[in-house]
């Protein structure tokens, strides 16, 4: 049962607990951004620098402990009020707790630390607090000694007293009242004297008074202990610390002489000799029986769970889902009535798996929050390689989102935002000539949209300069000098590779990574970029993911004998083409009318090259499909066979990307289905109609 | 019969460290997470010995350590300060709020065994 290294479970413990730590620390520097200077918020913060230097002094990290000290002591001059603070004062503290990140990162990851940055926002810190004249900061007054802990936790951890040749004392101790109202008893005392070697005990009774004037809380003994052991006076009187001040005791040294007499019965008459061999008042010898006698420990409310042994749960699942696809088509095949017991049966389980299914994409849901945090932090530090000021407004932190997603999100987001500082706020300078504040805004939002997760970075700078990107695109060679595009289209000349509208690459943003980089991966999470942007006024980045990675509801239809999985949650409604509903509004251009309006036509089929277009839509089924942009586009299908939720499994990198396949999955009867982005397919089939010989893909 | 600590602390490594030096040890270990916790968790323990932090979220130690001094069954219930400082006016104000010893952290497990020993039999 004893797990093979509870340091390193702890330690690995103590790092999640830091995690937790610096997101405190920055919600509550956030909080005092915001104008809170209550006490409780800054007693947050210090809490948290208090208690990451405490768990590192355990494990001796000591640069991590050099740094969290000295925060920890401005933190303090700010909570007992010596220190003001202003905005100086919080930038400062939030790039040391910025340091402090990646100070505990470099500890986590025994990476080196970064101590010359260290040492800078060191003596930043230490001039807040009027600084100490230490010399250099070089041997602070930490009184952290790291200690190795041994976990050999023996009780006995002294050596075995040695009896003979070992040096004798005689120890008189007498506890004041106040001793005992501290909670402090003598008996304990006796009992660690004797653990120090051999000795014997008299009692003084002398000042008891009879039982009529007794008052019980009042101390009237004393002990003189004749103390045989190999320690010092030094040792001994280390017994008596934490009754320091609270009784008179004396230690002397006993002569050679003095030792051959027998133990002085200082009071005479009614303390009995009472011998305490070593060690009898120690608590049960520890040894490793011992654990079985612990009870078990106290309930915890959160259990930490390799994210490993999640995702295998995740693909049990997975496989769950597939096997009772099998299972209902074998039934049905069966011709069982769908009446019957066992149809019955099925049904239940399926709401059954449904819900583990769900419980299961819980565990690994978890808020966008850590990401946003981890954004403030490259909007601080990219606004002032600019030179702008900006603020972060980040909307829908609790958000939860499946963790690897979140992970994968890390770096596009991070390019994105620094996109955002760089190149979409203007200089300070043109923004106050456009009548704008002199600070720029970059928002972060995140929110749940029908069945899936929609952010978006936006800034309120001056917009896509259209004109400009259209030229920079012509001159590279990337679109034909003739080509005539709509804004979105030009818009999405951002994401083209070898794309780069600084006219000179700051060192910011210009690192060798575009906005191709940053679609290819949101695209290899299932999800979509989109950008809106309005001239003057600013631009909007939209990323738009699947909640989970595993599993989706799926409508199942099949086009030209190939059976195709469309994402549910993309089909607004599906509807059966009629005479009536039919119109053309140019040759080979169709569309459908639903409702009040006109929704274009894509025939499925012949977009992905199945086949050659339909003669004539009528009768024919469509899928009407939502854009994230709100639009409408209709897709024609052959058949509409089933809806059911189905299991993604990844199209490996071997396939290359076929536009408009998403993913792939094993439907009930073993067969192999692709499973579609119609967005994409609608996207790639306008392009093509709008005669613009553009490739996006990368 | 093996003795009963309650360790108030709201650091988590922390308690996993106290609970890491004293089961071995023979100890059994109660844990809270702040002061307010801990006075909710005594009244369902009854320990022989408390262990506190001071810095802690709520109640801090020294409220911890009023409220369990003004419990008439914890009157003399020994309470270890755990701290991080080893000023001695720490020391006394943590003794004036009626605390028995104290530990400067980072403790060292033999050492803490020890000085539990000393404050509890």
């Amino acid at each position: 049962m004893t797990p093979p290294d509870p340091m390193a479970e702890i330690r690995a413990s103590f790092f999640v607990e830091c995690e937790e730590l610096l997101e405190a620390m920055q919600d509550g520097l956030q909080l005092m951004d915001e104008g809170a200077h209550d006490g409780e918020t800054i007693h947050v913060v210090f809490r948290a620098v208090h208690s990451i230097k405490g768990g590192a002094g355990a494990f001796g990290l000591n640069g991590l402990v050099r740094f969290a000290h000295k925060y920890e002591n401005t933190l303090d001059a700010v909570r007992s009020e010596a220190l003001a603070v202003d905005a100086d004062l919080l930038n400062l503290f939030f790039r040391a707790t910025d340091h402090l990140f990646d100070l505990v990162r470099a500890a986590r990851d025994n990476a080196d630390l970064p101590t010359a940055q260290s040492d800078s926002l060191l003596r930043e810190l230490e001039i807040c607090i009027g600084a100490p004249p230490a010399p250099d900061g070089a041997e602070p007054e930490i009184e952290f000694q790291p200690i190795g802990l041994a976990l050999d936790l023996g009780c006995d951890t002294d050596a075995p007293p040695v009896l003979t040749q070992s040096p004798q004392y005689d120890i008189v101790f007498a506890p004041d009242t106040e001793m005992f109202e501290n909670g402090n008893d003598a008996y304990p005392i006796l009992g660690a004297l004797a653990g120090l070697g051999e000795c014997s005990v008299t009692c003084d009774t002398s000042r008891l008074p009879g039982l009529d004037s007794l008052a019980p809380e009042t101390s009237y003994l004393s002990w003189t202990v004749r103390l045989t052991a190999d320690a010092d006076a030094a040792e001994i009187a280390s017994m008596f610390e934490f009754v320091e001040g609270l009784c008179t005791y004396t230690i002397t040294p006993v002569t050679e002489a003095d030792a051959s007499e027998p133990l002085r019965n200082v009071t005479g008459d009614i303390a009995p000799v009472v011998p305490l061999l070593p060690d009898t008042p120690s608590p049960p010898a520890a040894n490793s029986g011992c654990e079985a006698t612990a009870p078990p420990a106290a309930p915890k409310t959160v259990v930490r769970v390799d994210l490993d042994r999640i995702e295998r749960l995740v693909n049990l699942v997975g496989e769950l889902v597939i096997n009772q696809a099998m299972m209902a088509q074998s039934l049905q095949n069966a011709g069982l009535s769908p009446h019957s017991d066992a149809m019955n049966g099925l049904e239940e389980f399926q709401r059954l798996t449904r819900d583990i299914q769900d419980s299961v994409m819980m565990i690994r849901a978890q808020p966008v929050k850590s990401l946003f945090q981890r954004m403030s932090r490259i909007v601080r530090e990219a606004s002032v390689a600019v030179g702008k000021e900006v603020r972060l407004i980040s909307e829908g932190e609790s958000t939860e989102v499946d963790k690897t997603v979140i992970e994968s999100l890390a770096d596009p987001l991070t390019h994105m935002i620094r996109n955002a500082v760089d190149h979409g706020l203007e200089t300070p300078a043109d923004r106050l000539a456009a009548g704008k504040p002199e600070g720029g805004i970059v928002r972060l939002s995140a929110a749940h949209r029908s069945g899936r997760v929609i952010m978006e970075v936006s800034d309120d700078g001056g917009g896509i300069d259209r004109a400009r990107v259209q030229k920079i695109a012509k001159d590279k060679g990337l679109i034909p000098a003739d080509a005539v595009l709509s804004d979105s289209e030009i818009d999405n000349l951002l994401f083209l590779p070898g794309f780069s509208t600084a006219a000179t690459v700051s060192d910011l943003s210009g690192r060798g990574v575009g906005m191709d980089v940053v679609r290819t991966s949101i695209q290899s999470l299932g999800g979509r970029i989109s950008i809106a942007s309005t001239q003057g006024q600013g631009t909007t980045f939209s990323i738009s993911l699947p909640l989970t990675l595993a599993v989706l509801d799926g409508m199942v239809v099949k086009v030209a004998d190939e059976t195709l999985v469309v994402p549910l949650n993309m089909v607004a409604e599906t509807l059966t083409i009629s005479g009536d509903t039919l119109d053309s509004i140019q040759p080979g251009v169709d569309v459908v009318r639903v409702r009040s309006g006109f929704v274009p036509l894509f025939d499925l089929g012949h977009h992905l090259g199945y086949r050659p277009k339909l003669d004539s839509y009528i009768d024919s089924a469509a899928l009407l499909i939502t854009h994230d942009d709100g639009t409408l586009g209709a897709l024609v299908v052959d058949e509409i066979q089933d809806q059911r939720q189905i299991v993604i499994k990844g199209l490996d990198d071997t396939f290359g990307r076929a536009p408009g396949i998403a993913a792939a999955t094993i439907l009930g009867d073993g067969q192999i289905a692709l499973i579609l982005d119609p967005s994409d397919i609608i996207a790639k089939s306008a392009d093509f109609k709008a005669g613009a010989p553009l490739k996006l893909e990368a | 019969m093996s003795l009963h600590v309650l360790a108030v602390d709201d650091s988590r490594t922390m308690r996993d460290m106290i609970r890491l030096a004293l089961e071995p040890a023979g100890f059994t270990v109660h844990t809270a997470d702040d002061g307010v916790h801990g006075t909710e968790v005594l009244s369902q323990t009854a320990p022989d010995v408390i262990i506190t932090d001071i810095n802690m979220p709520r109640l801090d130690g020294f409220g911890f350590i009023d409220a369990v001094r003004e419990n008439s069954d914890h009157l003399s219930t020994p309470i270890l300060v755990l701290t991080t400082e080893a000023a001695p006016e720490l020391k006394m104000r943590a003794r004036a709020a009626g605390a028995t010893g104290w530990i400067v952290k980072p403790f060292d497990p033999a050492k803490l065994v020890k000085a539990l020993q000393m404050v509890a039999g």
